[in-house]
């Protein structure tokens, strides 16, 4: 039997649209700070430190360089991911139950307001011979992948409109969030044309922010804090790459990445066994085909569900009631862990005015957006 | 000592070191992982899981790179990860390897690592020029070999060593690359010490023919639970420890003529394979030489040579093949290429060949039967480390 | 085992295969531009270059004054306490002399880099720029630089300057 893994500690600064004041590692030292002191740790006691990142996002190379000494860890055993922030929990996860490691550390965070060109630096992740000669805008991926998921699903674009305006109200109970609003679905939909049918408003708009959260072995995380949160599954997994390839409707990944956590997790059912969940919303159409892929959802039933008030802040299964990436701002690598610090802070009852109620266990879905298919599940749980 | 769930390599593959392949980067993982998978007797489908490292995005010329060759490593469908710590990454590949192992989860885990550099315009040398800090130092025109030539000539002044010591390194292993079937051509070969000293000067007091070169290439391993080695091979390789550290990045704050990080990668490796003098219980050592002198400053980072005693073992012949402690018997990285993190996959295979006895002309002549392999990374930075034994 | 593999893959190709179209090519320049926060620390130092001056922060707790500054100690993970204005001169930890550039291109008459210990701050700690005034052959630089040198900082006319680390525009041997 396998000893636990829980989070005991987790540090996150507020989500902008711009941070102009702080450089990326005073930034990441706000979050250290925070999730050092939630923990009740100092980073001497950590023994290894996993950090997220992809190069072309800082305009550096081997910006794992730079990652040590904003979180504590120079001259430890760090490592970076070049995943997202889920996956960047599986290594920490993976590490802590080799049982060499006692308490582990994983960062995140986000400057794409110093990205000048974004959508250059994400049609670079295209391929070089296939795809990107094609010279379009990178998010003619989503809006293929869109038309297609509607068209299977029988979702309309109002469904995906409705997920835009819950989550960017929710995101009005979030004193981190950086785009919370009150907007209907008209807005959304009468939005510019980005690659159609997918418009502006669809798209998670981004955000600087950074988030650090401390892990450890169940034994370790007893002592540290009353209420430790458990993982009691996690899963990643890759889909292809080519875009020739891919089934465009369905986000294989997370239905690979969900069977690997709920097996672990000892879950046949999650919408049974799932209280809330934090999905990956970074378009508005994907929140939908992820809850069917995580298995929230019957497959084409997620946006009648929705519909239903099924997803709402008080409905059945809250998802994204954070906000999502629609409301905190897209923070790439780094969503998914906000996404892990609102279920940790949910499943605590430390949520405020949007806090679940009986919150016992939450699934939480990361993907690692364009043009991959590629991401995580982890399923936490407060007992 | 020890740990809990014990991890065994049971196969490795290589392709050819090339400065510019035909192969995608992708062809060259698919090339590299079906050889380690062939030589282990398994399948795809036998695979839980891949560790796929790779060094900077910028070479291939994809962003999220590890996505894209994700297919080509095998990581179609299954939980894939790509881990990334500049030049140390093909040492760390094991360790992230041996976590996914050991941490009980899975049975068998496919290592892949890949370096395409060839496609970058003008030349690769120039994607390295990001590396540095962009308001200290990317304004100043620096280039990569500049930092290296500033933590040689550290080294050499606070040691009272000579650029000739130092070619010997060179000289040692483009021989031992003579031996080695992927060698990059034109990279092995005989050379005196007055002609590697006397090659052209690149950033003094580093001169070509101590400089490893650039390329192309992929290598990949199979690591197993000791369930799993116990039935499909009678010689596992065990792997005995792994340890990484990584030092700040403010550099110029740092002596550079000790690589601190690396002793600290390598006490981590030492203490959980239970080695308390690495002197003598390590027969066999592939140590990262991007640079000439690089073998003896990792050396003595390593305790396997004194401070400032390395290049005297140099000297005594101590590293030859047929000495007491054989050094890069492989080639190493100015014998055999340097493909970022292939390189570190190929010294993790030779010694995994050197314990089984199939290193074929490269076998050291004494008897082995544990081994080590480290790379290093980043900004003078980071070391990684990994213990193999039978 | 390598004893029993006997096909290696790999298909090595030449220059002039892609440079006479033998091998199909597709070409591609990424537009990568970045405007980075310098945030308190950096923005600060900056800031003080174009007046002029090295500014380095200080901690506490270890007693460290570093530069480039840190408004965090990166050792006792703590703030830093205070500001400090440091000399402009420094001596020579370690150099080297660069006959090619970013590009690998070579170049006739070389650089010389050099890691300066900045008086004023802890010892070993300084900062990566240029020297000159050293000569121009290998030989006279190699006779005129030694670590340990005494050198100066040699700046912009203040009107010149812009608040970058090339406020300075190189280090130069200092006398007595």
């Amino acid at each position: 039997m396998q000893e636990r893994v829980a989070i005991v500690g987790i540090g996150s600064t507020a989500f902008r649209s711009i941070s102009p004041d702080v450089s990326f590692r005073e930034m990441t030292y706000e979050a250290a700070v925070k999730a050092y002191a939630d923990a009740g740790v100092e980073p001497k006691d950590v023994d290894t430190f996993v950090c997220v990142s992809e190069d072309y996002m800082e305009g550096t190379a081997i910006f794992d360089e730079y990652v040590p000494d904003q979180i504590g860890a120079a001259l430890r055993p760090v490592h970076t991911i070049a995943g997202d922030g889920l996956t960047g929990i599986a290594a920490a996860f993976l590490q802590l139950q080799t049982g060499e490691f006692d308490i582990a550390v994983v960062e995140g965070h986000s400057k794409a307001s110093n990205v000048r060109h974004l959508s250059h630096i994400e049609a670079f992740a295209l391929d070089p011979v296939m795809t990107r000669p094609l010279a379009l805008n990178p998010r003619f991926v989503a809006g293929l992948e869109m038309r297609r998921y509607l068209q299977e699903s029988g979702a309309s674009e109002e469904d995906a409109a409705a997920v835009v305006v819950k989550n960017r109200e929710n995101a009005l109970k979030n004193p981190l969030a950086a785009y919370p609003g009150r907007f209907c679905a008209h807005h959304v939909m009468s939005s510019p044309a980005v690659a159609e049918p997918l418009k502006k408003m669809d798209v998670a708009a981004p955000a600087d922010g950074a988030i650090v959260v401390v892990l450890a072995r169940e034994c370790v995380a007893r002592r540290l804090v009353e209420q430790p949160v458990y993982i009691q599954g996690i899963g990643w997994a890759q889909d292809t790459p080519d875009l020739d390839m891919r089934d465009w409707s369905r986000a294989t990944y997370a239905q690979l990445a969900t069977a690997m956590a709920c097996r672990m997790a000892k879950i046949k059912d999650p919408s049974r066994e799932v209280d809330f969940a934090e999905i990956d919303d970074a378009f508005s159409y994907k929140e939908l085909q992820h809850l069917e892929a995580v298995m929230l959802a019957a497959p084409g039933q997620a946006a009648a569900m929705l519909r239903d008030g099924y997803f709402d802040a008080d409905g059945e299964i809250p998802v994204n009631v954070s906000g999502g990436s629609l409301g905190n701002g897209f923070l790439y690598d780094a969503a998914a862990l906000r996404a892990t610090a609102e279920a940790v802070t949910q499943l605590r009852g430390l949520a405020g005015g949007r806090q679940v109620k009986g919150a016992e266990t939450c699934l939480v879905q990361s993907w690692r957006g364009i043009p991959t298919a590629a991401g995580a599940v982890a399923i936490l749980s407060n007992h | 000592m020890g740990y809990k769930n014990r991890v065994a390599v049971i196969g490795a593959g290589l392709t050819k070191f090339m400065r510019r392949a035909q192969e995608t980067g992708k062809e060259l993982c698919f090339e590299a992982a079906r050889l380690a998978l062939d030589s282990a007797g398994l399948e795809m489908k036998d695979i839980d899981c891949v560790a796929m490292a790779t060094a900077p995005d910028a070479f291939d010329g994809v962003h999220m790179k590890g996505e894209y060759l994700a297919d080509g490593a095998g990581g179609f469908r299954k939980p894939y990860m790509r881990s990334y710590v500049g030049g140390g990454s093909g040492v760390f590949a094991i360790n992230h390897g041996w976590y996914h192992v050991a941490s009980g989860h899975f049975d068998a885990c496919l290592v892949v690592a890949e370096e395409k550099m060839s496609p970058v315009m003008p030349h690769p040398q120039a994607a390295f020029n990001a590396i540095y800090d962009q308001i200290m130092e990317r304004p100043l025109g620096v280039n990569l070999l500049w930092i290296f030539a500033l933590e040689m000539n550290r080294y050499m002044q606070v040691h009272g060593i000579s650029q000739e010591t130092i070619a010997l390194v060179s000289v040692k292993n483009k021989k031992n690359g003579l031996d080695h079937p992927c060698a990059q051509a034109g990279i092995p070969g005989n050379y005196t010490v007055k002609e590697v000293v006397d090659s052209e000067i690149m950033v003094w007091p580093v001169t070509r023919l101590m400089v490893s070169p650039v390329s192309d290439a992929a290598g990949a391993l199979v690591l197993v639970s000791e369930r799993l080695a116990r039935r499909l091979t009678d010689k596992p390789v065990w792997i005995e420890g792994v340890g990484w550290h990584l030092d700040t990045s403010y550099w110029t704050n740092r002596d550079l003529y000790y690589p601190k990080y690396v002793e600290y990668a390598a006490r981590m490796a030492y203490r959980m394979a239970g080695i308390t003098d690495p002197k003598t219980e390590i027969h066999v050592a592939e140590i990262y030489d991007p640079f000439a002198y690089k073998e003896l400053h990792h050396m003595e980072g390593l305790l396997l040579a004194d401070k400032g005693e390395a290049p005297k073992l140099l000297e005594k012949g101590v590293t030859q093949r047929d000495g007491a402690l054989p050094v890069c018997p492989s080639g190493g990285l100015m014998g055999v290429g340097n493909p970022i993190a292939a390189s570190g996959v190929m010294k993790l295979a030779e010694i995994y060949w050197q314990l089984r006895g199939e290193a074929g002309a490269r076998q050291v002549s004494r008897p082995v039967r544990r081994g080590l392999a480290q790379a290093w990374g980043d900004l003078m930075q980071v070391g990684t480390v990994a213990i193999l034994g039978v | 085992m390598s004893v029993n593999i006997k096909e290696w893959p790999g298909v090595p190709l030449k220059d002039r295969d892609i440079q006479s179209g033998k091998a199909l090519t597709t070409r591609w320049q990424v537009k990568a531009d970045y405007a980075w926060d310098t945030g308190m620390a950096m923005g600060t130092f900056l800031t003080g270059l174009k007046e002029g001056k090295i500014l380095a922060r200080q901690c506490d707790k270890c007693g460290r004054t570093v530069v480039p500054p840190r408004m965090f100690c990166e050792w006792c993970f703590r703030p830093t306490d205070r500001w400090v204005e440091v000399k402009d001169t420094g001596r020579v930890n370690t150099f080297s002399v660069s006959y090619v550039l970013w590009d690998a291109t070579r170049v006739e008459k070389p650089t010389v880099p050099v890691v300066v210990e900045i008086d004023g701050c802890s010892p070993g700690v300084g900062f990566m720029h240029i020297l000159a005034d050293v000569g121009t052959t290998l030989e006279a630089i190699l006779a005129k630089v030694k670590v340990g040198m005494a050198v100066k900082a040699v700046w912009k006319p203040a009107a010149e300057r812009t608040g970058a680390i090339t406020d300075i525009i190189h280090f130069v041997p200092r006398e007595g």
